[in-house]
């Protein structure tokens, strides 16, 4: 199938359903008039039932925990297929690249600039992170946030820091680590008699740092998991530029 | 406040129509960056601040940087197969 | 509101929707077909969240407005803090992929791709 029979068909069907969907949405409610009944009935009870003031954060850790699971496993598994397909094997004869890419030197200023960066980028990711409960924000969040802290220290032309941050055995562990903890806080409730993934610890008072129970534990396993994860992944993708050697075919 | 929510709309579809039809990488990752950041704002008229902030974590910081990443590993790819091929 | 005010944002997922796959159908480099597609799975953002707005609602996060007040719904916006993550990972996964097929073959464009076998 070449270029212009996939074009054709595209300008063939595409508009048909361009039409159909159109004729379709039609008929939706109008924009702007929510009438389900789930989202009040959340809304409205999360608040007495989990201590928790950010209702998306419940739903998506505690009233739909099992879907965030599974999520969770996506991303494990996606890491996984990544760093198998693009990862170095440790036998495999290597040559140095040699000067293949010249990079300017970097201005002063840019480093003076980048250790208050990182300073703050940290923080707020940890404060993203544990406010989960409270306001917008959670474990994947505070994951990335994390993860983008390596990225302004390799910026600051550091390249010996940013291996050892990324490349260092422990994040695998930790990626592994966060993806278990929360299978296992999943678990626990099973040993006691009560369904997966049920909110057992106890709920503390709305406004906490330390309330909603295990929403606030998954939250902060979620995010050192996703941390890892990206940490990983930028390693990967970076690997051959940052260590400076090439496998030999 | 409904015309404002239109206007942003118009403008989600009018960067995706600029992202798709740009043909160089290195630009259409910048034009990326920035209709991330655009939908990250029409999550903010639609009152969704952790979609937000979350589509601004992944969608302008994440997603670009990860497609420069690739793009620099096959510059620097192509750049030790082009001095392999000079040495040899 | 006008009628087209109505459906306006349905109409724009459908716009997005279609502009990613024509990007994806004429694209010319690998690269360039996984933003495509990053901007097709955009386009479902924009359906799930239109369908729970809720005209003078506010957000759903009650830290400082009272539990009874009037908000949008969260249930979908939960739905979609897992859509980003997904579009994220499969971005990551799909760029190690164009890596891989570029470093094997020395060739970044689709059709160039197919014909280089054997």
């Amino acid at each position: 199938m070449n270029e212009r029979l996939r074009l054709a068909i595209f300008l063939v069907a595409g508009p048909v359903f361009f039409g159909l969907y159109c004729y379709a949405a039609l008929n939706l409610p109008p924009w702007g008039q929510y009438r389900g009944p789930y989202g009040d009935l959340i809304a409205r009870l999360a608040v007495y039932e989990r201590h928790a003031t950010d209702t998306v954060n419940a739903i998506n850790y505690d009233y739909r925990g099992f879907d965030t699971l599974g999520e969770e496993f996506i991303l494990f598994t996606a890491v996984i297929g990544v760093t198998m397909l693009l990862r170095r094997q440790k036998d495999v004869p290597t040559s140095p690249a040699g000067k293949v890419a010249d990079r300017p030197p970097l201005s002063e200023s840019v480093r003076a600039v980048i250790s208050p960066a990182v300073l703050v980028t940290t923080i707020f990711g940890f404060y993203i992170g544990l406010h989960g409960q409270l306001t917008p924000g959670g474990g994947f969040q505070a994951g990335v946030i994390l993860a983008t802290g390596s990225i302004l220290v390799y910026l600051a032309a550091n390249t010996e820091g940013f291996k050892r941050i990324t490349s260092h055995v422990a994040v695998e562990v930790i990626e592994a680590v966060g993806a278990a903890s929360y299978a296992l806080i999943g678990i626990v409730p099973l040993l006691i008699g009560l369904p997966l993934l049920t909110n057992v610890l106890p709920l503390g008072t709305t406004g906490d740092v330390l309330s909603a129970g295990t929403i606030a534990l998954i939250s902060a396993c979620v995010g050192i998991e996703v941390t890892a994860a990206f940490l990983l992944v930028i390693y990967t993708y970076l690997e051959e530029i940052v260590t400076g050697e090439i496998p030999e075919e | 406040m409904i015309w404002c929510g239109a206007g942003i709309l118009l403008l989600l579809a009018i960067s995706a129509f600029a992202v798709v039809r740009t043909h160089d990488v290195t630009e259409q990752v910048i034009a990326l960056g920035f209709y991330g950041l655009v939908t990250a704002l029409m999550f903010f008229f639609f009152q969704a601040p952790d979609v937000a902030l979350s589509q601004i974590t992944v969608g302008a910081v994440a997603l670009p940087l990860m497609i420069m990443l690739a793009l620099s590993r096959m510059k620097f790819h192509k750049a030790t197969r082009q001095k392999e091929g000079e040495h040899e | 509101m006008p009628h087209i005010l109505q459906s306006l944002p349905y109409f724009i997922a459908a716009w997005l929707f279609f502009c990613g796959l024509y990007g994806l159908v004429t694209s010319r480099h690998l690269v360039h077909s996984v933003i495509c597609l990053a901007i097709l799975q955009s386009s479902t953002y924009v359906l799930l969240l239109a369908i729970g707005y809720r005209v003078g609602g506010s957000a759903p996060i009650f830290a400082d407005i009272s539990p009874g007040a009037l908000t949008v719904d969260p249930v979908v916006q939960a739905l979609m803090l897992t859509d980003v993550v997904v579009e994220a990972v499969v971005v990551a996964l799909l760029l190690a992929m164009v890596v891989k097929a570029y470093e094997k073959s020395g060739c970044v464009s689709p059709s160039d791709l197919r014909t280089m076998r054997g």
